[in-house]
């Protein structure tokens, strides 16, 4: 092993839950096998971090109209298919509950404790009107695409998900 | 050879009905109290951990001492490097 641990890097696009699922798992063990973990997140995959007592997020009709869509926080989280206005949602959760399958927001936290890099996309941040603020704790400082990819370029692991 | 019956046993990680990604998160948090050389036991059911155990063993520059399976439990001695 070199002194320099190895780098992966997630860009967590979607905030679908049979999405988020992979990216926490992913992150967490790597993190866990000593790799420098980092996962970036925008567009979609912005609004899982948003708090669970945001209820809503946005600076004007349409990007409110978009969180009311989009419902903030990991435990509102969508399948990306089947997920049958919430049931599916509801059914998977219970069936990894059953398996001792880790909620994603649970993993999330493990992965964070482990030294993962949360970075949230400041421009799709601006564009959604999602502050830090409204954000769980413990992110990093949002960053813009140069960043990610300054990252990515180092990164023997590149995952956009 | 060294195998399971010789190797003192510091730590045993339980990670009996959990699922991946659990088993190898908790062996690394396991891990991070050893002291190189030390050796610990991972117990698991899931059938990922057969292969992924080894793998982040690999992964992380230590040893797996022995492996076994005593029915539906995968028992994987780890030494810390």
């Amino acid at each position: 092993m070199s002194d320099t641990p190895e780098s992966m890097t997630i860009i967590a696009f979607s905030g679908d839950l049979d999405k988020l699922w992979p990216t926490m798992i992913l992150s967490s063990t790597g993190a866990a096998s000593g790799m420098d973990v980092t996962v970036f997140f925008t567009f979609w995959g912005l609004f899982p971090l948003v708090r669970d007592d945001v209820r809503i997020t946005g600076y004007d009709a349409m990007t409110k109209m978009l969180a009311g869509m989009n419902a903030p926080g990991f435990k509102k989280a969508k399948l990306s298919k089947l997920n049958m206005g919430g049931m599916g949602s509801w059914m998977m959760r219970k069936v990894a509950g059953k398996n001792k399958v880790l909620p994603p927001e649970q993993l999330f936290e493990m992965a964070q404790d482990m030294g993962v890099k949360m970075w949230p996309c400041q421009m799709t941040m601006d564009l959604l009107g999602i502050k830090l603020d409204q954000m769980r704790s413990g992110l990093g400082e949002p960053v813009g695409a140069a960043t990610a990819l300054s990252r990515m370029s180092k990164s023997q692991i590149n995952l956009f998900i | 050879m060294e195998t399971s019956d010789t190797v003192d046993v510091v730590t045993t990680v339980d990670a009996k009905g959990q699922s991946c990604p659990m088993p190898i998160l908790m062996a690394a948090k396991a891990a991070k109290e050893l002291q190189p050389g030390q050796v610990m036991l991972i117990e698991a059911t899931d059938n990922g951990s057969r292969s992924d155990v080894p793998a982040w063993v690999a992964q992380t520059g230590n040893e797996l001492v022995d492996s076994r399976e005593d029915g539906a439990v995968l028992r994987f001695w780890v030494r810390k490097n």
